[in-house]
């Protein structure tokens, strides 16, 4: 199958998905009034997220044109490609709202119509930033479904049993840490090839040490707790016991953990490209590809800083919002009317 | 007489002793120091609707018996020999996955820290309702029915309202309640208080006490009755069995040990409560502390702090002197007393 065809069934997917939660969300007074305290304390930072999400999706929605011919025939064009003129390039770097090509001074096909000009190649600065954000969200949100589950399982049942599987698994994590990550994940990527897929198991192996080391931590403590001996004595079993009071009990570590994974994979994928092994397309590789342009003279800015802005804007709002959510499903702290 | 609800007969519970534990941090595979009986030989038998109240200091193994009983000591300790008979049924030769229906229907157990012993992220009412699911297949809605009503017997005021309620917006003695509830949803036969009295302060204290009193007089539970404090044991007990270091010192019905004791330990125990000095007048203690498991001497255990002690105290473990027909002591003393009479 075709991957946009892939693409928009995933999208579609995660649309009804997030309708599903919406009206779960709605009939719940708790997670209802969670919502908008969050929309209370965060309204800039979820608005932010709320805007790369779209573009997000709007990216992986994408189809051919019936009409037209050549190359652009195979190549469908998302939602977000459709906002700009098809064929959008110059031939060399342009800068915002130029006339003429930044070296040379020849005519621009499409002058004063690039916001925030055009790299080496020509391409359209503003389009590749904007495309970067479902290559962020892609890779911060497929590694943290790896990441997630994997630390979950392992931490969990080592902190829970202990014994034996507390020592493998406490092998595990000593073996992997041992191994400087960035080496490790280099060379699982050249093992297993560049795709996004690929790239983002590769982190999550990775990735999950550190997280698990946490979460056995919390279990150790709340297997001990008074609620479980409780539940124990009411006659419940281990595995209900883990998941209804345990790991409900660490879902605040998972939430806030979720956020700093989100935005250090993006960061580390940005490391990853200035390696040259990062995913096509992504902010980091426009960064690896403007490092140069910062020698020029005249200096070519707007390549460097639109990735960076981007960058940045995703992983404050990211980190913005994972903090207040936190705070207001932290039973702990004190919350009025609820 | 109908037939106990709980008839223990010579428990033994083990932990390894602290060398033990050394030794095998350091890599020793069988530890050269062995283990020690943190309740060693303990029996103890309750009839249905009757109140057993186990006295003793802190770690001289009642908590310990009382998990035991429910098979659920926690981990490296474990029951060594001994029977536990729960409602007939020998609880050690149970298969696991039938003493998690005894546990909870048969015998219930409340804690004594009512602040810990509800999931902080759930709701009271999921929590009874998951008390009661785990042992009957019921729709969500009779048993929410089943747990308000529940909530209304054990005095929650606005019991509709409060199971949407999470335990930190409730009071520890509200929580209490609400552990009571969850307790008696299967109505079991044998109801298991921990210190159930012990986290509240005292007005809140006489309210429980007196809820397990109509939670008994009602329903017919028994209830064995884990304390410290001789002020709770006098206002519920029937009976009542002194542990010392791991063992049962005496056991008699309330007015027999609290009025006539026989054995030194509890006579010591009861002339230093204050409530029984006058102002100005010193204190009476017991001189030393209890002696750690494994540390413990060959004969009677209570040697080493006893004003009465003599020739065969220290190497001689005393048996059963039958004061009357509820009443008796494991005491050399009072043996030789009872000989002469």
């Amino acid at each position: 199958m075709e991957a946009h065809v892939v693409s928009n069934a995933v999208v579609a997917g995660l649309v009804a998905g997030a309708l599903y939660t919406a009206t779960r969300v709605r009939k719940s007074r708790f997670w209802s009034e969670s919502f908008r305290e969050l929309g209370r304390r965060r309204p800039v930072a979820l608005a932010a997220i709320a805007f790369y999400v779209a573009l997000g999706l709007a990216d992986s929605v994408a189809w051919l044109d019936s009409g037209a011919q050549g190359i652009a025939a195979h190549r469908p064009r998302s939602l977000v490609d459709r906002l700009f003129p098809a064929e959008f390039q110059e031939r060399s770097y342009s800068a915002p709202l130029a006339f003429e090509e930044f070296y040379g001074g020849a005519g621009l096909r499409f002058p004063g119509q690039h916001w925030l000009g055009t790299d080496i190649l020509g391409r359209d600065v503003l389009h590749m930033a904007l495309k970067g954000a479902r290559v962020a969200l892609l890779l911060g949100g497929l590694t943290s479904l790896i990441v997630i589950p994997l630390a979950l399982l392992f931490g969990m049942s080592a902190g829970y049993f202990g014994g034996r599987i507390d020592d493998a698994v406490f092998f595990a994590i000593s073996t992997l840490s041992s191994i400087p990550s960035l080496l490790l994940l280099i060379a699982l990527i050249v093992a297993l090839g560049r795709g996004p897929l690929q790239v983002c198991f590769a982190m999550g192996v990775t990735g999950w040490v550190s997280f698990s080391r946490v979460i056995r931590g919390e279990t150790l403590k709340l297997r001990e707790l008074d609620y479980v001996a409780a539940a124990r004595a009411l006659g419940a079993s281990e595995s209900r016991i883990l998941l209804r009071h345990i790991l409900p009990n660490v879902m605040h570590l998972v939430v806030i953990t979720f956020v700093l994974l989100f935005s250090g994979m993006v960061l580390t994928e940005a490391i990853l490209a200035f390696l040259g092994i990062g995913l096509d397309g992504s902010w980091g590789q426009m960064i690896d590809q403007a490092r140069d342009e910062l020698a020029r003279d005249p200096i070519i800015y707007w390549n460097l800083t639109a990735a960076s802005v981007a960058l940045f804007g995703l992983i404050l709002a990211v980190n913005l919002v994972g903090d207040a959510i936190r705070d207001i499903l932290d039973p702990r702290t004190v919350r009025e009317n609820v | 007489m109908s037939e106990p609800v709980l008839e223990v007969t010579d428990l033994v519970t083990t932990f390894p002793t602290d060398a033990s534990l050394a030794q095998r941090a350091e890599g020793e595979r069988r530890p050269a120091a062995g283990r020690a009986a943190v309740v060693d030989g303990v029996s103890l038998s309750i009839a249905p609707g009757e109140v057993l109240a186990l006295v003793g200091e802190s770690g001289c193994g009642k908590s310990v018996t009382a998990l035991s009983i429910l098979r659920l000591v926690p981990k490296p300790g474990r029951i060594e020999s001994g029977r536990v008979l729960l409602a007939g049924r020998d609880v050690r030769a149970l298969p696991i996955s039938e003493m998690r229906a005894v546990r909870g229907a048969v015998a219930a157990m409340i804690f004594q820290e009512p602040m810990t012993s509800l999931n902080p992220v759930q709701t009271v009412g999921v929590q009874v309702v998951e008390a009661i699911r785990l042992h009957e297949r019921m729709s969500a809605a009779a048993a929410r029915a089943r747990c308000v009503e529940l909530f209304e017997r054990v005095g929650i005021p606005d019991a509709d309202a409060r199971f949407d309620s999470f335990p930190h917006q409730l009071s520890g003695g509200l929580k209490q309640r609400v552990m009571i509830a969850m307790a008696l949803s299967m109505q079991p036969k044998l109801l298991i208080a921990d210190e159930p009295t012990t986290a509240l302060d005292v007005t809140i204290q006489a309210q429980i006490l007196a809820l397990l009193r109509e939670v008994r007089d009602r329903f017919g539970m028994a209830i064995l009755l884990i304390s410290h404090n001789l002020g709770v044991v006098n206002e519920l007990a029937d009976r009542i069995a002194v542990m010392y270091a791991g063992q049962v010192a005496e056991e008699g019905t309330r007015e027999e040990l609290l009025a006539h004791p026989r054995h030194p330990y509890t006579q010591r125990l009861l002339a230093s409560i204050p409530s029984r000095h006058r102002p100005g007048e010193p204190l009476a203690e017991i001189p030393g502390v209890v002696p750690a498991p494994g540390e413990w001497p060959a004969g009677c255990r209570f040697t080493t702090r006893c004003h009465r002690a003599f020739e065969p105290c220290a190497t001689v473990v005393p048996r059963a002197t039958p004061i009357s027909d509820t009443h008796r002591a494991y005491c050399h003393a009072v043996a030789l007393e009872e000989e002469r009479a």
